[in-house]
């Protein structure tokens, strides 16, 4: 098992820098850069050019990539030019890690909690009320782009029923003490209750927009998988055993049904992370996906760099983790 | 003759799904298994042999499958049994096995467990008590190093070693009746012979009434005391099997019995097939279902639909025979199939 996660892990190494040399030649070619973003369209040219050879963007841009190259395997990854001016990009990064993990985490719960069951419910239930319905319910969550939903929830619960905030992460006038930049975690850690339950008010419309996406899936594939393992001969032989349809459930039935769902999850962070950049936006939910936003409109590439490494670098790390939960639902695929 | 352990009373199957014509898959079929008694229900695939032992276990889905008649065991009534009544009495009183063991059993959960949950399921014996009696069974069905296998999956396993453990599971309760669907079709031929043997003393040591769904005659041969042939759903003829096998009297039956080879016959001689293939069936609403494949196909065969009755004119001494059939096979008709000549 070691090996094969050392294996994994020398793979992500050689995938990221294929990546980092694809993201650095794309980045450039966007129209506009950081000069014009900093600077304005009526800059003077001395200006432009003085500001191109402060920011080192004159050279070349090999030697560009070696010098990003060089200093990245320093630990240096460049200064923020648009998002937040002269801070370090990786520091950015890291300030704003916490509130999407918390934000990904909570939509990733609500998509499963909700998924699974009304997946295996609707599979149960096949071609009654409650199937047709969840099925279209999920589909409306596939078809409804996530900014047009962020928009209408905001729009409906924060604004005409003003029963939840419409965006930020917790009300100005909290005084919360922050330990672990998850503000929920954080409220329960110090024992500062009233911080918990609003930050997670403040969760509440970002996590429901997020989910939607992965909840749809979840819920078809668990739909699908269900419906498949229900004509398995196993589930028939459970059956004939008498069992009580608790046992015949979990033991047979869900645990063969789940494999696939599991891989869905892992593939479904992908997705989580780009919702991420529209839901923060909309939300001003200040995370990684709001500083991506804003570092693609100033141009900022030392952020979108760092962002995006590591929003690939975490895509390859929850798939791993779910490889190896998949060994350990399914012992046919263990490693001999 | 003991009292039935099992009586199973014109019982019908019919598939009504949606947006098809319903179809009759099992039509009236009744027959009686004493304790002890080995009973082999015989035909070709679609002649309704699965369907009514699924019936009879009540693991047919309740919608799209209109099941009538009646099946007592024991003298209880299974089909209007309460759902939770009739799960005691699976795995516990009845038992059964399945064609494909790979796909029979789970995957994902040990053959420990799988046995196991069988007898804390019916017996209420806590875990550790369960895999002790788990592996006490799997060592009687024959499969070595059981407490090791306890812990294995089924794809660790081999075919042979599968069909022991699904064995093992059905016989964990110690049932009165097995129901056996084409135990060794998926198994190679030595296997079969080892899983059959196995069945047999099972059944003997225990005492256990079996029913034995079957296309195989040979299997019939080494196993039954009494065999139910059918076909399109109804029983065609019934016999003891030394009667069956010297005398049948049902065109199919003879047709299924002139289709094996002989290894003391005539190496030359051509095998007596059974023409054309089930799709050729029609109902038996006013017609015998046999009629367009039967050699022996006479003017009432397409107009009238013969009844199940007693073969009086059968010679071979064994009890009773019932037959299907307007022109059953005479000791001529033997003869030609023997022959190999239509």
């Amino acid at each position: 098992m070691s090996r094969y996660i050392v294996r994994r892990l020398l793979q992500a190494i050689v995938t990221l820098f294929v990546l980092s040399l694809l993201l650095f030649a794309w980045l450039r070619s966007l129209p506009g850069g950081p000069v014009s973003a900093l600077l304005g369209e009526r800059s003077t040219p001395e200006d432009r050019a003085a500001l191109e050879q402060a920011l080192g963007l004159d050279q070349p841009i090999f030697i560009q990539y070696l010098r990003f190259l060089e200093r990245a395997a320093q630990g240096q990854f460049g200064v923020s030019t648009g998002v937040l001016p002269g801070r370090d990009a990786l520091e950015i990064f890291l300030s704003r890690f916490p509130a999407t993990i918390e934000l990904s985490f909570f939509a990733l719960t609500l998509a499963i909690l909700l998924g699974i069951p009304l997946g295996y419910l609707a599979a149960r239930h096949r071609g009654t009320f409650l199937d047709t319905g969840s099925v279209l319910f999920s589909l409306v969550g596939i078809a409804v782009p996530v900014f047009f939903l962020a928009f209408a929830l905001k729009y409906v619960f924060a604004i005409q029923l003003g029963v939840l905030p419409p965006s930020g992460r917790q009300s100005v006038g909290i005084n919360a003490t922050h330990i672990t930049g998850m503000y929920v975690l954080d409220g329960l850690l110090t024992r500062e209750w009233d911080a918990a339950w609003d930050a997670l008010r403040h969760l509440i419309l970002p996590a429901v927009a997020l989910s939607s996406i992965p909840f749809a899936v979840i819920l078809r594939i668990t739909r699908a998988s269900v419906l498949e393992v229900l004509d398995e001969d196993y589930v028939r032989t459970a059956q004939a055993k008498g069992l009580r349809a608790a046992t015949i459930r979990g033991r047979h039935v869900l645990r063969n049904a789940l494999i696939p769902v599991v891989t869905t999850i892992g593939l479904q962070t992908g997705a989580l992370l780009a919702g991420a950049v529209l839901t923060e936006r909309v939300f001003t939910f200040r995370g990684v996906g709001h500083a991506l936003a804003y570092g693609f409109e100033t141009r900022d590439y030392a952020v979108l760099q760092v962002l995006i490494m590591m929003a690939a670098l975490i895509y390859i790390l929850v798939n791993m983790v779910v490889d190896i939960a998949y060994a350990a639902i399914d012992p046919r695929v263990r490693v001999r | 003759m003991s009292t039935p352990l099992l009586e199973v009373d014109d019982l019908s199957v019919r598939f009504t799904r949606q947006g098809q014509e319903p179809f009759t898959a099992v039509d009236k079929v009744t027959f009686n298994v004493a304790p002890g008694e080995v009973v082999g229900l015989v035909g070709e695939s679609g002649c309704g042999k699965s369907v009514t032992s699924l019936a009879i276990m009540r693991l047919l889905a309740r919608r799209g499958n209109q099941v009538t008649g009646s099946v007592r065991f024991a003298g209880t009534e299974l089909l209007t049994l309460p759902d939770a009544a009739m799960r005691d009495k699976r795995g516990a009183e009845l038992a059964m096995i399945f064609q494909d063991p790979l796909s029979s059993l789970n995957p994902v959960v040990p053959i420990g467990v799988q046995v196991s949950e069988v007898i804390t399921r019916h017996r209420g014996e806590n875990r550790a008590v369960a895999a002790r009696q788990a592996a006490e069974m799997l060592d009687k069905v024959g499969i070595p190093d059981p407490t090791r296998r306890l812990k294995e999956y089924p794809h660790q396993l081999s075919g042979g070693m599968r069909q022991r453990a699904l064995i093992a599971m059905a016989l964990a309760c110690e049932p009165r009746l097995l129901i056996a669907d084409e135990p060794t079709t998926a198994l190679d031929v030595t296997i079969q012979a080892q899983i059959l043997a196995l069945l047999t003393d099972l059944v003997e040591q225990s005492g256990t009434a079996l029913i034995m769904i079957t296309h195989d005659l040979g299997v019939v041969a080494g196993l039954c005391d009494g065999v139910n042939v059918l076909y399109g759903g109804r029983i065609v003829e019934r016999a003891k099997r030394h009667p069956l096998f010297a005398e049948p009297r049902h065109p199919y039956t003879g047709g299924l019995l002139g289709s094996i080879p002989r290894l003391d016959g005539d190496r030359d001689a051509r095998l007596f097939p059974i023409r054309g293939s089930v799709a050729d069936n029609i109902p038996w609403d006013h017609a015998c279902a046999f009629a367009p494949r039967c050699h022996q196909e006479g003017e009432k065969c397409r107009t009238v639909a013969p009844d199940l009755l007693p073969d009086e004119e059968a010679r071979t001494d064994g009890g009773l025979r019932l037959l299907r059939c307007h022109y059953p096979l005479t000791a001529a008709d033997r003869q030609r199939i023997e022959e190999g000549r239509a």
